[in-house]
């Protein structure tokens, strides 16, 4: 083991401890949104689809170059956009709808 | 960072990663509220924008291709994202995650075989991690894509199994481990073993999900996520690129504890879930259609006025509130009962659905107030006050036996505890026993009455039941 590979897996086990102290302040209501969330973060992958793909000595054809970033670029874009949609429904009680039941 | 020009100057580039790092977590950080959960999700998608941008400068050639593959998977990704029913998110984050993971794959085997077309050999750690990227990000996207076509319901959701399933898994992961050894002995053809190993991990993704049911989807769902992550981590070591390093540890992260959080909620191991092939087997221990129930069948007009005289109505909701698209119809019902100054809330059993906080944004769609939903642990303390509970497409998570039978199937698996209520209604297209096949005593419960039907025109029923009074 290299020491360079000692010092990523050191950030590799801080960022795991950093992502379960967070995710588990997550309430359970936001479970859903939490996996796309997560799984647009997991589109990173798209930054080393684009160093592999999009450079001089790309190690593979066109096709196989495009279907790889398509496939990134799917999971960035797809997934912040459905987070966004599923996070605006979610809304606390409004005034207008507590009013009715004051007569209880 | 090791800097290329020898000085110990940092590259800008990193710092733009350690910045995107940064906002991801301050993104799911923000996650810890609905107040503040949309920006946190901004946040980090700008942490994407400033890496991908970052990423652009880095001596890209192949403009055409990379900007017709972004333009194209950005169009089908927002579009589909926006029409996709929120019934149908759990099937919509499997194909996001599956694209991830199998994105995850190809960057590995291009690093690889970058190394072995210049001519040279792979160092240890470069052929070890790149191995590990590929079989994990293979896993997870062949398992995602069967996953994906049991949700959709494209293949049956029931468990798929055949004799000597397990064996032939263990010998697919064997040859995955003898093949990961050859490629980094490198031993001669060690690219041929490379593929050998891709191969078999699609071939092991697809075979560990198939015998995986459709209520266990939760934990599937959420352990690929994890998957996903990992392969992403691996691949930043691949590359030496710290922000897929740090991205793909906080998503591992999050997937293992949703992972276990959910084998906890159904009492079960995760190992259990993964090869216990849970609803083939229970057929003949739940027994499920011999036993004579002894039902009270009620109208919707009986079932008005019980709610509508109420103080307090707990709304449970399962599956097949989501099946029937039930949901606006029940807050329909919520706002009517309001109005009359009865007091609703909503119970949510952690595995309730098919995914984890399914029901959540099912409800959340309805324009029901996160503020009324409430977790198992929090409302099951509140059945005994409460006059009615609404039991709607939920089954085997109001099932007393968890508690009470020991020869039960699902024994000790946590439950929202609806037979405490002084009435409850159960919502059920028939008698036909639950997904698990397991036999529930709360339906011969003289307390209980059951409403036949769609849920959705049942609730409808009730609604028009509810106005008329």
């Amino acid at each position: 083991m290299t020491a360079h590979l000692l010092t990523e897996l050191t950030i590799f086990i801080l960022a795991v401890f950093v992502g379960l102290e967070v995710i588990s302040k997550v309430p359970t209501t936001l479970h859903t949104p939490l996996m796309s969330a997560t799984n647009a973060i997991h589109g990173i992958v798209l930054v080393g689809a684009i160093l592999v793909a999009g450079v001089a000595n790309a190690p593979f054809n066109a096709i196989v170059g495009f279907v790889l970033v398509l496939l990134a670029s799917l999971n960035v874009f797809g997934g912040y956009t459905v987070t966004e949609r599923m996070l605006q429904m979610f809304r606390p009680k409004t005034p207008a709808a507590k009013a009715p039941g004051d007569n209880a | 960072m090791i800097s290329t020009t020898g000085t110990d100057v940092a590259n800008w580039v990193d710092v733009a990663y350690l910045i995107t790092g940064i906002l991801f977590i301050l993104g799911l950080r923000y996650l810890s509220s609905p107040k503040t959960a949309r920006l946190g999700n901004r946040i980090s998608a700008v942490g994407m924008l400033i890496a991908v941008v970052a990423t652009l400068t880095q001596g890209i050639v192949n403009w055409w291709v990379l900007g017709a593959a972004l333009v194209v998977g950005a169009a089908i990704g927002i579009v589909s994202a926006q029409r996709v029913k929120m019934t149908a998110m759990p099937q919509m984050v499997a194909i996001f995650n599956g694209a991830g993971g199998g994105a995850a794959a190809l960057v590995a085997a291009g690093e690889l075989l970058k190394v072995y077309n210049a001519g040279t050999v792979p160092t240890y750690d470069i052929s070890f991690t790149s191995v590990l990227s590929a079989v994990i990000g293979a896993v997870s996207f062949a398992g995602s894509i069967i996953a994906f076509l049991k949700l959709q319901e494209v293949m049956t959701g029931r468990p798929v199994t055949y004799p000597g399933q397990q064996i032939v898994n263990a010998l697919l992961l064997l040859a995955i481990l003898v093949c990961w050894g050859l490629v980094v002995a490198n031993a001669p053809n060690a690219l041929e073993y490379f593929w050998i190993a891709l191969g078999c991990s699609f071939a092991l993704g697809i075979l560990f999900v198939l015998p995986i049911g459709g209520a266990d989807m939760p934990v599937v769902i959420s352990l690929l996520n994890s998957f996903t992550g990992l392969a992403a981590a691996s691949t930043g070591f691949v590359l030496g690129n710290n922000v897929l390093i740090i991205s793909g540890a906080l998503v591992g992260a999050s997937g293992t504890l949703l992972t276990v959080l959910m084998g906890k909620a159904m009492n079960r191991s995760v190992t259990n879930v993964l090869f216990g092939a849970f609803g083939a087997v229970t057929v003949s221990a739940g027994g499920g259609a011999a036993k004579q129930h002894n039902v009270r069948s009620v109208s919707a007009d009986d079932v008005a006025a019980m709610v509508a005289y109420a103080n307090e109505v707990i709304v449970v909701p399962g599956y097949g509130m989501a099946v029937a698209q039930a949901q606006h119809s029940i807050r329909e019902l919520a706002d009517q009962l309001e109005k009359r100054g009865v007091d609703v809330k909503y119970a949510i059993h952690p595995v309730a659905g098919r995914m984890p906080g399914h029901m959540n944004v099912l409800l959340a769609e309805a324009n029901v107030p996160y503020t009324s939903l409430y977790d198992m642990d929090d409302i099951n303390g509140e059945f005994e006050r409460a006059d009615v509970a609404l039991v709607v497409g939920a089954n085997d998570v109001t099932n007393p036996a968890a508690r009470e039978d020991k020869t039960s199937p699902i024994y000790g698996m946590p439950i929202l505890n609806v037979d405490k209520a002084h009435n409850v209604v159960v919502l059920k297209r028939s008698m036909n026993s639950g997904f698990a096949g397991i036999d529930n005593p709360l339906f011969d419960d003289p307390k209980t009455v059951m409403l036949f039907g769609d849920a959705k025109k049942s609730i409808d029923g009730v609604v028009a039941g509810v106005k008329a009074l």
